[in-house]
């Protein structure tokens, strides 16, 4: 049974390819169940595979469809290697992914390109499962690169509105930074240690190199270069807000659930790397912790129901990163588990919100719409708990692993957990200010929400990401084999108090916000009113001036650069010959007067000339 | 005989279209399609023979026995690689011209076919005075085309590209007869043998500059930095079918001339200047990249990718190791289907909207769904997306490089960044955006035809094979690759010892 694996990747790919080979022109009623059906039967092999694989003991596995490319010792294979993490991967992608895709069969059912829309979808989970089944960093990286594509064609799909095409190649561009830094770890890893099959090349790395030798610390930064690009953490954040271009469904499978992680799934493969890197480790923690404060700070400023979602994407992120820099590993997975089912219930309800109000995304022209839309309303009241980490719902377990890791930590991870902790009472802020002002309050829309759109395959994935979200947190992830020497699982003991400062904070958090939005004891006009608050409001809203800086240090050197050699400054050197050649023939063309005086005195000129420079040698 | 078969039925082809014209101008392009279809058909012959011995088809005949100059050609897996490429391309560069050539077409076909008569002969050639020859057989009818057919500042492209070449050829003249003569002085006799010519042994300060006629030669054809202001005007002026033969076929000449003889003749020379050659491919990656993304004439910035793209091929040559070679003779190949398709994109445009100019166009997309899908195919194989030709050759190249040179392959590796960028604003610039019809005639904007999605599905079949099982294509050149690794090895260590 396990070897069916390899049909995983082949039926999105085989519904790619029939989206696109017929033209993007099947009609909905074919290409619908094309494309949601495509990653429907994954999900059940997924499922098959998945049960095989537990009820075998948890042995990994390994099946190779064939070998890519054999040259000089260098022979990475079309593998796919199944253990337990790939396989919680494998479940989350295939699964979140279909209800995703189902639920965009209706969410999308007006567009004119429903078939171009699900062929990228297709070939999207089709890189993203190689990307977590690759047995070897080589597959790997073609679904790393295979998910930027399709992260590029997705943002980008209505493609007649310039800012979509310019946030779709900034997505793209800056992740290639860090694919590129991840592209140059692979050169040095096989330079190195020789291969680059996951397995033999961390086994190897672990004969060789000692903990925080040189080069265990320049692969694993190199790798942490990738990682940061692909999951949009520092500094490579900046591409993810503007990302929300695209389809919310986009959004929710790609910006929420599989893609983003693609950096955090890296770093737990190749977590034995970071732990001969202590240094470099530490440095993922504090990557962590900064990106999700940061960006909590700019999500509470955000007006966009979807660049919100988005700003608390990366700050979630920045949880599993600090999850992973504090060596948490399985809780990280855990968030990354977790986050996946409440994030993308959040995307996918907003969704259903914005097109209720004819494509209004802006929540200050919402409100009060709780009794218009039911669902949404309970399925971001379900949604937000989830990501506040509201006691026993999902969220509440994986971001009480992670904080209880980082506590574990000598030294520096007290420090660690307290910015956690303040994360989390902004993240209760920003969230139920979301919450909040769209679903209370008086309505400010300029149209009067419509209908609630729905239909059983736009509510059915959101009942049962519901479902998800509240009791995700019960799901054991068998992660103890992969992460062998990582730490016990659940088996934290702390202090009362600590657990009661954990979960009392985003219940603070909530309070603040609903004192603020809600109740309205206190006023966000008053806060904004001095010229303090107005700028760091501007510097918060613009995402702490990093697309400034960005666009100063590097775009618009580039774009001046390329803008004064637009004629190759090199061909103006064969210019110059071209030109010094015609001046001599002009010179020389002069001479040819015709007249035989002339001659006969150049001529004569010349004699004395020579005759002189004889008698003087 | 079979590669002199190849190379006469080209020849021949090419006097049959130029004759026949005169009974119905539409019968050029159909003999020199056959006469393609059938050089390609006889190439299979050599995949069988492969196997037995590293050359091929062996012809040797005395030609000008006084000064050992003989009619020698022979094949190898790499050769056989790139004559297969070479038919495939002049195939789909009839394709090209079968619409856009009207006027004197018996003569366009009967340059096209001299032309890649010349390439074949390159490709096959060991004696260095024949190899010369065709050298030059390639360069007349292609200066030919340009000249006649080319576009608005036709004369001027077409010339540069003459002197340029020629002028460098003179040098790679003068080092081939060096070397013959040094032949004389070693053996006492004059030959213009490749085997011969290999044990000549010319090091120090004489071998360096013997080496750099070829080497200025071939990386001009390449074109590597400081040689390529030449490419942009040939390309840009060049008829579309002359685009796909220049980027496709003639500049994988020069990468060819530098794996087969700029390296082996002067193994000590080519070390020692290494550093420089890398240096230089990793400048013209990121130079050409960059000034790619200033320009506005699609041509010209398919041109300057095409630079960036031979900066892999120059950079896996130098760090002469299996891993990188591979990584150059894959690129070479997938760059060769890349560019003709990217080049018959744009030529296809400027058939139907007769403008170049990238600021005049924009939102084509639902205009011309087919075109936009392929076109956002062959960028993304460009940009080296895993799983086309294109990634197999930069990742090997940068990964054999990176073991020579880790700063220049650092370096070179930002390419991969940039050449996203420029791609992905060509298809901002033509394809998507709002659909704005400026300055002209859209009439004739109609989307791919059935003749030409053949051909580029050819290409994408082609691509896509090379990028999910690029081990047909590396098992091929791989014994041809070893023997120049452990021939030049050999070479280094024996000079060594004679050094103690």
């Amino acid at each position: 049974m396990l070897e069916l694996i390899w049909l995983l990747p082949a039926f999105p790919l085989l519904g790619f390819l029939a989206l696109v080979l017929t033209g993007g022109r099947l009609p909905m009623q074919i290409a619908g169940p094309i494309g949601a059906g495509s990653i429907g039967l994954s999900f059940a092999v997924a499922a098959l595979v998945a049960s095989e694989f537990l009820n075998s003991g948890l042995e990994s596995f390994t099946y190779e469809a064939w070998v890519w490319m054999s040259v000089g010792g260098f022979n990475p294979g079309f593998t796919f290697y199944l253990d337990g993490l790939s396989m919680v991967m494998m479940l989350i992608i295939t699964g979140v992914g279909f209800l995703i895709h189902l639920y965009a069969t209706g969410y999308m059912s007006d567009d004119p390109s429903f078939a171009r829309f699900f062929s990228y979808m297709n070939l999207f989970v089709s890189a993203m499962l190689m990307l977590v089944l690759g047995d070897n960093l080589v597959l790997l990286y073609l679904g790393w690169e295979g998910v930027g594509l399709c992260s590029y064609l997705l943002i980008g799909f209505w493609y007649t509105n310039p800012t979509n095409g310019y946030a779709a190649r900034k997505a793209f561009v800056v992740t290639r930074v860090g694919d590129t830094s991840m592209a140059i770890g692979l050169f040095l890893l096989f330079a190195q240690l020789g291969t680059l099959n996951i397995q033999d090349m961390l086994h190897a790395a672990e004969m060789q190199w000692s903990v925080g030798s040189g080069f265990a610390v320049a692969a694993s930064l190199l790798l942490l270069g990738g990682a940061v690009g692909k999951s949009a953490q520092l500094p490579l954040q900046t591409w993810l807000p503007d990302a929300m271009a695209g389809p919310t469904p986009i959004s929710a499978l790609i910006h929420a659930a599989p893609m983003v992680t693609a950096g955090v799934y890296l770093i737990a493969r190749t977590h034995p790397l970071f732990e001969m890197a202590p240094s470099v480790q530490l440095l993922v923690a504090l990557i962590g912790l900064v990106t999700l404060l940061l960006s909590g700070f700019t999500a509470m400023t955000q007006s966009d129901i979807k660049r919100i979602l988005a700003y608390s994407t990366v700050s979630q992120i920045g949880y599993m990163f600090l999850g992973l820099g504090v060596g948490a590993w399985s809780a990280a997975i855990f968030h990354l588990m977790t986050h996946a089912f409440f994030k993308a219930l959040l995307f996918l309800a907003s969704g259903t919100v914005i097109l209720s109000l004819h494509h209004e995304q802006n929540i200050f022209k919402m409100g009060g719409l709780r009794k218009a839309l039911p669902v949404s309303f309970f399925s971001f009241l379900i949604g937000s708990l989830a990501l506040t980490a509201f006691p026993f719902t999902s969220g509440y377990f994986s971001k009480d692993e992670i904080l209880l890791g980082a506590l574990e930590l000598e030294g520096v991870g007290f420090w660690f957990w307290l910015g956690g902790v303040v994360g989390a009472f902004f993240t209760g802020i920003y969230t139920f200010r979301l919450f909040f002002i769209v679903f209370f309050g008086d309505s400010h829309a300029e149209h009067p929400p419509g209908k609630e759109v729905g239909g059983w395959h736009m509510n059915g994935p959101l009942i049962l990401l519901m479902t998800l979200a509240l009791a995700g947190g019960f799901i054991h992830v068998p992660l103890d084999d992969v992460f062998s020497h990582g730490e016990g699982y659940g088996e934290h003991h702390v202090s009362g108090l600590i657990h009661g400062i954990m979960i009392a904070v985003p219940l603070l958090g909530i309070a603040v916000s609903y004192l603020f939005f809600m109740s309205k004891t206190f006023s966000v006009d008053k806060l904004m009113a001095s010229a303090l608050a107005k700028k760091l409001h501007a510097f918060w809203f613009g995402g702490w001036g990093f697309d400034t800086l960005y666009n100063a240090v590097l775009v618009r050197p580039f774009l001046y650069l390329a803008r004064v050699n637009r004629k190759d400054i090199v061909d103006s050197f064969y210019a110059l010959v071209v030109t010094v050649s015609q001046a001599a023939n002009g010179l020389i063309v002069k001479s040819q007067t015709g007249s035989l005086r002339w001659y006969a005195l150049t001529v004569a000129g010349g004699l004395v000339v020579m005759v002189s420079l004889g008698a003087t040698l | 005989m079979i590669l002199v078969t190849l190379i006469a039925v080209l020849f021949v082809g090419g006097l049959a279209c130029w004759l026949s014209e005169r009974f119905n101008p539409n019968l050029p392009r159909v003999i020199a399609l056959l006469t393609l279809l059938l050089d390609f058909a006889l190439m299979f012959s050599l995949l069988g023979a492969e196997s037995t011995s590293t050359w091929v088809a062996v012809l040797e005949a005395p030609w000008i026995s006084r000064f050992g100059i003989s009619f020698y050609l022979a094949a190898d897996g790499l050769s056989v690689l790139l004559l297969m490429l070479t038919a495939f391309l002049g195939v789909v560069a009839v394709g090209a011209a079968w619409d856009e050539v009207q006027d004197r077409s018996g003569f366009f076909y009967f340059n096209l076919l001299w032309t890649l008569a010349g390439v074949v002969g390159v490709f096959t050639a060991l004696d260095l005075f024949l190899f010369f020859f065709f050298w030059e057989v390639m360069l007349i009818p292609m200066y030919l085309i340009i000249a006649i057919w080319g576009h608005e500042n036709k004369n001027y492209a077409a010339m540069k590209f003459f002197i340029f070449t020629q002028v460098t050829g003179m040098m790679m003249l003068v080092s081939i007869l060096v070397l013959a003569y040094f032949h004389y002085l070693q053996f006492g006799s004059l030959s213009f043998n490749y085997h011969d010519l290999l044990n000549v042994s010319l090091t120090g300060e004489m071998g360096m500059w013997v080496m750099l006629g070829f080497f200025i030669s071939f990386s001009t054809k390449l074109p590597s930095m400081p040689f390529h202001s030449w490419l942009p005007d040939a390309h840009s002026q060049a008829p579309t079918a002359g685009s796909v033969v220049l980027a496709g076929v003639l500049l994988k000449t020069g990468a060819y001339g530098l794996i087969r003889f700029a390296v082996p003749f002067f193994p000590e020379a080519s070390m020692a200047f290494a550093p420089i050659a890398m240096t230089l491919a990793a400048v013209s990656i990121l130079y050409c990249a960059k000034v790619a993304f200033a320009q506005d004439d699609i041509k010209r910035l398919i041109a300057y990718t095409s630079v960036s793209h031979m900066g892999f091929v120059t950079l896996g040559i130098y760090a002469w190791n299996e891993l990188a070679l591979q990584g150059a003779v894959m690129t070479m190949l997938a760059h060769g289907l890349s560019a003709a398709a990217l080049f018959m994109l744009a030529g296809g445009l400027q058939h139907r909207i007769h403008t170049r100019n990238m600021p005049e166009m924009g939102g084509f997309w639902p205009k011309v769904p087919k075109m936009t899908a392929v076109a956002i195919f062959f960028s993304v194989a460009a940009l080296g997306m895993p799983g086309l030709g294109n990634f197999i050759g930069e990742f090997l190249a940068l990964i054999g490089a990176f073991q020579a040179n880790v700063t220049l392959t650092v370096v070179a590796a930002f390419g991969l960044i940039l050449a996203s960028v420029y791609s992905l604003w060509v298809l901002q610039k033509v394809f998507q955006g709002e659909y704005s019809n400026r300055s002209f005639d859209d009439s004739h904007l109609t989307d791919l035809s059935r003749r030409e999605m053949l051909y580029f599905a050819a290409m994408m079949i082609g691509l896509v094979w090379m990028g999910l099982y690029p081990q047909t294509f590396l098992s091929m050149s791989e014994p041809v690759l070893a023997q120049l690794l452990s021939d030049s090895t050999q070479t280094l260590v024996t000079s060594l010892e004679g050094g103690l």
